[in-house]
């Protein structure tokens, strides 16, 4: 019993829990302390390099150019047009449409903004708590899928009445996604292994395991069906459309969004006002400190992983049972749960910078599609826009150097003058 | 009393951490026995040697399926006492290296056999299959290795390797110069890199954030390019002239091992030199320890005059330059022609072969080509059809690699400071 006898074990398990966080956590509180205006510049600066791509891509740019020493102005209307034309079309796929006859029309756009952006807000949020905990959950993608397969199964399995067979499935959604973010949470509080590593595993392990599922039949495949596809979830299930419930128009805009809603009110209520986010708080902030203080790390991240793999589950509810209920296959996350960590990143990890955050994701998505099939510009282009973004607002002295903006305090100033200066010798 | 339970199931940990390999094995072996004697199939299993253009022809090999996985399984379990002794005699000895690879050779094939009862194993094309889907994620995880060891977490490799294969295929159509393809992947993995080290370590910016968003800078970027530019002009900028294949006189006449090694093109031949010139890099050169020194140290080899963000920055650049190249394999070697996302998730394999290899240049290349083995066997299984699902092949990298950085095969330590920007104080 005595504890000279303690091997070397204890201290190399203690180091992979206490070594790496501080860094981590510094540079994470940096980027939860950044300003707004940093932000909107980034974005700026983003859709600035989009402009030269969607420029340089141009058709009409590029046959000016070979005359450009003849006719330049050629090429700059041609430019104008080709950046007016796609933002022009964003614009009117993500917020409102002068070419519609009634306002309920016009103003569809913002509908599918919000239809997109409700499982991106409920992600981003299960990306923002782990990241207050200290916890990089790139596992948004595993915890979708396995919330599908879930809430999906329940949606056309059971006979339920009407809102409890909805409440229903969507809890079960939570509790897939809670339970596969939980699994990476025990496996980082009980053996340290890195939860990066172990949540990108599981994205593929949740993928292959629910593509053998969707393909085998009498497990989600649809009956009938040869495609690995599941069958549509029933009536009961379905979050309702919002236009149903207040009868004006026909907007995809489901039930899902006042959910995700209540999510955003309650991961607030839960970071700021509950001893438990106290507690999450705390290890995110300094997990030495909160041990010696008597919290219990390993239980916090544990904790802190469900409750983001349950808002991964919601978001994965929101595809399933909102989105789209005719059924799903294995790709049903969309990419949601990696567009998650820039919508986090955006809204610096607080709940309502998330919920706008991903509202302006939702937009740049709604828009990019009607971009697409109007100016020919492919979608990707928002892949580019959103993820010089993030970059952009990790850095924020670059964004300054570029806007030649004074750095807050004089204290970061000197050391970024100085780390300069280590660069460049 | 708290911390001396605590400290006695640590010491738990660390006696139960001795048995890990004849648990393991025992595993491995509790499954040759259910294959040999739960699941008997009946029939033969045929495992033809040689293709038809080989030089030396040798006669296929007939084995009875039910006698030989039972016989297989038998000595498996002596094994596994074996290794129990081992275990025993040495209080801190380990199973000796050659007995878990005579084990897991054992166990494949005894797998093999099991899986293709009654049916035929073209075990060339397996192995060339192999060899083929191991070189980007041979070069990926060299690319991982060197990066990791100099401090930087690497997550981008994905991004390398789908930006060298888009570079190089674009360059090799223009210029009908593979090599020039070649070399513009290397740019394209430099490129990569310098996103990742002027942001890792100029803007201390959290590298694993930088990776993740990289890669989807990357994938964007790609997709949008090729949506726009490449599918608008194939013939010009999207068919790639690729590496002929290049037999080594004499090596290649060797039987399974010439065609699988020896009839390749000068990718895989590089790759050959990239691992050995790693390897010995690392170990046996000054660079090698210098780069290693301000991966476990920096400050211990700043003190020493060594340039740590220098260092790390060329080092970082080199690994991207190393992964390009494995970009290039997709289109220079296998096919002539890139498409959307055609790297599909090999950079992250990579990532868990630099792990699961313990961030050594041989052990994560020995990682890569079981992980491409895996593959190669997947799909040889799918056409010849096999009991077992090929998605569950398909997991199996990932699994593997969830275990190893659990700690369950074997502890995977990272370099000290990887991951921990240096500021100098």
């Amino acid at each position: 019993m005595s504890s000279s006898q303690t091997p070397a074990e204890p201290d190399a398990s203690a180091a992979v829990v206490t070594d790496e966080p501080s860094r981590t956590h510094q540079i994470l509180r940096e980027i939860v302390t950044g300003n707004a205006l940093l932000s909107f510049l980034a974005i700026v600066l983003a859709l600035l390099i989009g402009s030269i791509l969607i420029a340089a891509t141009d058709d009409a740019v590029q046959s000016s150019l070979g005359y450009f020493f003849s006719r330049p102005g050629d090429t700059f209307v041609a430019i104008g047009q080709a950046i007016g034309g796609a933002y022009d079309a964003l614009f009117r796929g993500a917020i409102f449409n002068i070419n519609r006859t009634s306002f309920v029309d016009q103003i569809k756009p913002i509908t599918e903004t919000l239809t997109f952006a409700t499982p991106l807000i409920a992600a981003g949020l299960g990306v923002a708590l782990a990241f207050r905990v200290g916890l990089f959950n790139i596992g948004g993608r595993g915890q979708i899928i396995m919330a599908a397969a879930l809430g999906g199964w329940i949606s056309w399995s059971f006979d339920l009445p009407v809102v409890i067979h909805m409440v229903v499935a969507v809890a079960g959604a939570i509790l897939g996604g809670a339970l596969w973010g939980g699994l990476a949470g025990l496996l980082k509080a009980r053996t340290g292994a890195h939860e990066v590593i172990v949540t990108i595993m599981l994205n593929y392990v949740a993928y292959y395991l629910v593509f053998f599922l969707l393909r085998t039949p009498g497990a989600l495949q649809a009956p009938g069906s040869n495609n690995p596809k599941s069958p549509a979830a029933l009536e009961t299930a379905v979050l309702p459309n919002l236009s149903d419930l207040i009868g004006v128009g026909s907007f995809r805009l489901h039930l899902g969004f006042v959910l995700v809603i209540a999510a955003t009110i309650y991961v607030w209520y839960l970071l700021n006002r509950s001893s438990m986010g106290f507690r999450f708080r705390a290890v995110g902030e300094n997990p030495n400190a909160a041990r010696v203080a008597g919290i219990n790390v390993k239980s916090v991240y544990v904790a802190a992983m469900l409750f983001a793999g349950g808002l991964m589950g919601l978001a994965g509810a929101s595809q399933v049972l909102g989105t789209t209920t005719s059924g799903f296959s294995a790709g049903v996350d969309a990419g949601i749960g990696f567009d998650a960590i820039t919508v986090a990143l955006l809204g610096r990890s607080k709940p309502w910078g998330v919920f706008f955050s991903g509202i302006l994701f939702g937009a740049l998505k709604a828009g990019g599609y009607t971009m697409q099939a109007s100016q020919g510009v492919p979608i990707d282009i928002i892949l580019v826009v959103q993820s010089v973004i993030v970059l952009l607002i990790a850095a924020p002295p670059l964004v300054r150097s570029v806007f030649r903006l004074p750095a807050p305090g004089s204290a970061p100033r000197r050391r970024a003058a100085r780390l300069a200066e280590g660069a460049a010798k | 009393m708290t911390t001396t339970a605590a400290l006695n199931a640590d010491r738990e940990v660390a006696r139960v951490r001795d048995l890990k390999t004849p648990i393991g094995l025992a595993v491995f072996a509790i499954a040759a026995l259910l294959m040999g004697f739960a699941f008997p199939r009946d029939g033969e299993t045929t495992f033809r040697l040689s293709t038809g253009s080989d030089f030396i022809q040798l006669p296929a090999l007939v084995v009875p399926t039910v006698g030989f996985v039972a016989a297989v399984a038998v000595l498996m379990v002596l094994m596994v006492f074996g290794a129990l002794a081992f275990s025993f005699l040495h209080p801190r000895g380990k199973s000796p290296l050659w007995l878990v690879i005579v084990f897991v050779a054992l166990a494949l094939f005894a797998f093999l056999t099991w899986a293709a009862a009654g049916k035929t194993i073209p075990l060339p094309g397996l192995l060339i299959g192999a060899l083929a889907l191991s070189t980007p994620i041979i070069f990926g995880a060299l690319g991982g290795v060197v990066s990791e060891r100099v401090g930087v977490v690497n997550i981008a490799i994905e991004g390398q390797l789908l930006f060298g294969a888009f570079s190089a295929a674009v360059v090799s159509s223009v210029t009908g110069q593979p090599l020039l393809g070649l070399l513009a992947a290397m740019i394209a993995g430099m490129l990569v890199s310098l996103v990742l080290a002027v942001f890792a370590i100029r803007y201390i910016v959290e590298q694993v954030i930088v990776g993740v968003v990289l890669n989807v800078l990357v994938m964007g970027l790609t997709n949008f390019l090729y949506s726009t530019v490449l599918t608008a002009n194939t013939a010009q900028f999207n068919s790639s002239v690729r590496f002929p294949s290049l037999e080594i006189p004499i090596l290649s006449q060797i039987p399974i091992i010439g065609p699988v090694f020896f009839q390749q093109t000068i990718i895989v031949y590089l790759m050959y030199i990239a691992v050995f010139g790693v390897w010995f890099g690392l170990f046996k050169t000054r660079w090698g320890l210098r780069v290693r020194s301000v991966g476990e140290h920096p400050t211990a080899a700043d003190t020493v005059g060594i340039d740590v963000n220098r260092t790390r920055f060329w080092n970082v650049l080199l690994a991207g330059a190393i992964a390009g190249m494995g970009g290039a394999y997709f289109t220079l070697d296998s096919v002539s022609a890139f498409g959307k996302e055609m790297t599909n998730g090999m950079g992250f394999i990579a990532l868990a072969a630099v792990i699961f290899g313990r961030w050594h240049p041989i052990r994560a290349t020995l990682a890569a080509l079981l992980f491409g083995f895996a593959t190669s066997l997947q799909s040889v299984l799918g056409i010849i059809g096999s009991p077992v699902p090929s998605e569950f092949m398909l997991m199996l990298p990932y699994l593997v690699t969830i275990f190893a950085v659990a700690g369950l095969v074997g502890q995977s330590r990272p370099p000290a400071a990887d991951g921990k920007p240096y500021i100098k104080s």
